[in-house]
């Protein structure tokens, strides 16, 4: 414990040092394979078009408010039909995912999830034309949640 | 599910036809994970909201599939084009039969 707790403080003081969070990471293959399932097809989701909001710095992991905004006309030709969100390391990787289409007129959703330690959190957009968009976002959490007990 | 369920609805008042809006919707619920031991080392068994939807009369507007991951006293926020008054139809549906309904009048001017 002491000596996560030491690590916690060397990361948090390494970034205020520094300024910036690290560089993203590659995605674990577990959470890759997730999205694959999801995606139902080969091709990678591009980075872009969705913005996931989320602190990156979050003090209780069993409510962790969220959002996830789509760029999209939310046209009948050109609209998001779904939202989904991923975590790399909750014990089920799946969060949640969400059915959209004109009749909302924005592509926005917000929810409250939990994150049982720090890790990615990935939002993925698939529109109308079938193609996938993603943005993930590193977060770090002080205390758990009790996913685990 | 022995006591009654609680749920809140947030519909804006008074809107326009052709204005976006916001829809919450949070529901009284533990969402147990399913992978979380008792006091005896026993996991306690998954009791979670797993489908969320609203209709805008008997049209779906929105749905949310729903795992685990999701926080107690789930919340969901959604936007919506107002075209024309109706009326809202909230369910939600979950392990051991859980099931609840909510209505909220949608008045566009």
């Amino acid at each position: 414990m002491t000596l996560r707790r030491r690590t916690l403080v060397l990361a948090g003081g390494g970034w205020l040092v520094l300024g910036v969070r690290p560089a993203q990471a590659a995605l674990a293959p577990a959470l890759v394979d997730a999205v694959r399932a999801w995606a139902d097809t080969a091709a990678a989701p591009r980075t872009g078009r969705v913005r996931l909001e989320i602190a990156p710095l979050v003090e209780n992991g069993n409510a962790v408010p969220i959002s996830v905004k789509v760029e999209s006309p939310m046209s009948a030709a050109d609209h998001v039909r779904e939202i989904a969100v991923f975590t790399e390391r909750n014990p089920q990787l799946d969060v949640a995912r969400f059915q959209l289409g004109p009749v909302n007129g924005r592509a926005e959703v917000a929810t409250r999830i939990r994150l049982a330690t720090s890790q990615n959190v990935v939002a993925l957009a698939r529109l109308s034309d079938g193609s996938l968009w993603q943005h993930a976002v590193d977060v770090l959490v002080t205390l758990a949640a009790c996913i685990e007990g | 599910m022995a006591t009654a369920v609680r749920a809140l609805i947030h519909v804006p008042r008074q809107v326009r036809q052709g204005d976006i809006v916001e829809i919450r919707a949070t529901i009284a619920h533990v969402m147990e994970t399913g992978h979380r031991p008792d006091a005896e080392g026993r996991r306690v068994p998954r009791d979670i909201v797993t489908r969320f939807e609203c209709e805008l009369d008997g049209t779906l507007v929105f749905a949310a599939d729903v795992y685990p991951a999701v926080a107690a006293n789930p919340y969901f926020a959604f936007d919506l084009r107002a075209e024309r008054s109706g009326t809202l139809v909230f369910t939600w549906e979950g392990d051991r039969g859980f099931q609840h309904r909510e209505t909220a009048a949608l008045e566009v001017t």
